[in-house]
């Protein structure tokens, strides 16, 4: 495995990192849907940067690696539209974006 | 004058450190504007720190060769979805989070755990081997709009339009979301 392939999955293995570090201690319920994007991101570096270098036809690179990563976008999307439309309506209903004052479904 | 005197072979290994320092200069870019996002008490900084994230991600993709993949990445995340956020940063007026937040215990068992993730990846990382010798060429049009097209419509054909089903569920239940308001 070549040296480029090696740092790229360094840097996503970190960048995942990062993310969880922004999802579990932070209260702003939109740093916490940030940190999933970056996380997200990360695996997708990760399918890139291992898709190009397995066997394909005629050579280096998989193209399956970045249908994953396509799909993987648009669930992002997906992900990203839902969720702010719940910050939204959580928003209207508590004044709050605060994740100690929405716990609604604690014990 | 010293480009015409050097061999192919020189060039073209002065060509591969090109690629490999921008790729560290870029992973390097995306690793502290990641932190900036995950640290900053500024949502909007955040959120605006977020889109050199992307950005970077997106440079990372394309020395990958995948410059379609590339593309989508400014178009969908750094155009789509960083606007949105922004949008609704902006509609909630969401400046600075409150001083205080979680103790000092939840942060320390938040970094020991993010740390020991980062560990076990990088020796999934360690451990990984791609099952083909190095310095093969990569396949003619690799990473190209064509070859994506082409595996997408047949053999990820289905996958492709539940995706797509998804989307639709998504946008319908976003706009039924914002729009009702929730009881008490």
């Amino acid at each position: 495995m070549s040296e480029a392939t090696t740092f790229c999955l360094i840097v996503s293995a970190v960048l995942f990192g990062i993310g969880t570090l922004g999802v579990l201690p932070r209260r702003s319920a939109i740093t916490i849907l940030m940190s999933i994007e970056i996380m997200l991101n990360a695996g997708n570096l990760a399918l890139i940067a291992v898709s190009r270098v397995l066997p394909g036809q005629g050579g280096l690179g998989l193209v399956d690696g970045h249908v994953f990563v396509l799909f993987v976008l648009a669930i992002a999307a997906a992900e990203a539209a839902v969720g702010l439309a719940i910050v939204l309506a959580l928003y209207r209903l508590k004044r709050s974006t605060d994740i100690e004052v929405l716990r609604l479904l604690r014990w | 004058m010293d480009a015409l005197l050097t061999p192919a072979c020189c060039v073209a290994l002065a060509a591969i450190t090109a690629v490999e320092a921008k790729l560290y200069i870029a992973g390097i870019v995306a690793l502290v504007s990641g932190l900036v996002v995950v640290m900053h008490r500024n949502s909007v900084i955040g959120a605006l720190f977020l889109v050199l994230n992307l950005l970077s991600v997106a440079v990372m993709f394309a020395l990958l060769d995948a410059y379609f993949m590339a593309v989508l990445q400014v178009l969908i995340y750094a155009g789509a979805i960083v606007v949105l956020i922004i949008f609704v940063l902006m509609l909630l007026n969401v400046g600075r989070e409150p001083r205080g937040g979680p103790g000092l215990g939840v942060r320390l068992m938040a970094l020991l755990l993010g740390l020991a993730m980062v560990f076990a990846l990088v020796r999934a990382v360690r451990s990984f081997t791609p099952g083909s010798e190095d310095g093969g060429v990569l396949t003619e049009g690799y990473g190209t709009v064509s070859q994506l097209g082409e595996a997408l419509f047949n053999q990820y054909f289905y996958p492709f339009e539940v995706v797509s089903l998804a989307l639709v569920a998504a946008m319908a239940g976003a706009v039924l979301l914002a729009k009702r308001y929730l009881e008490d």
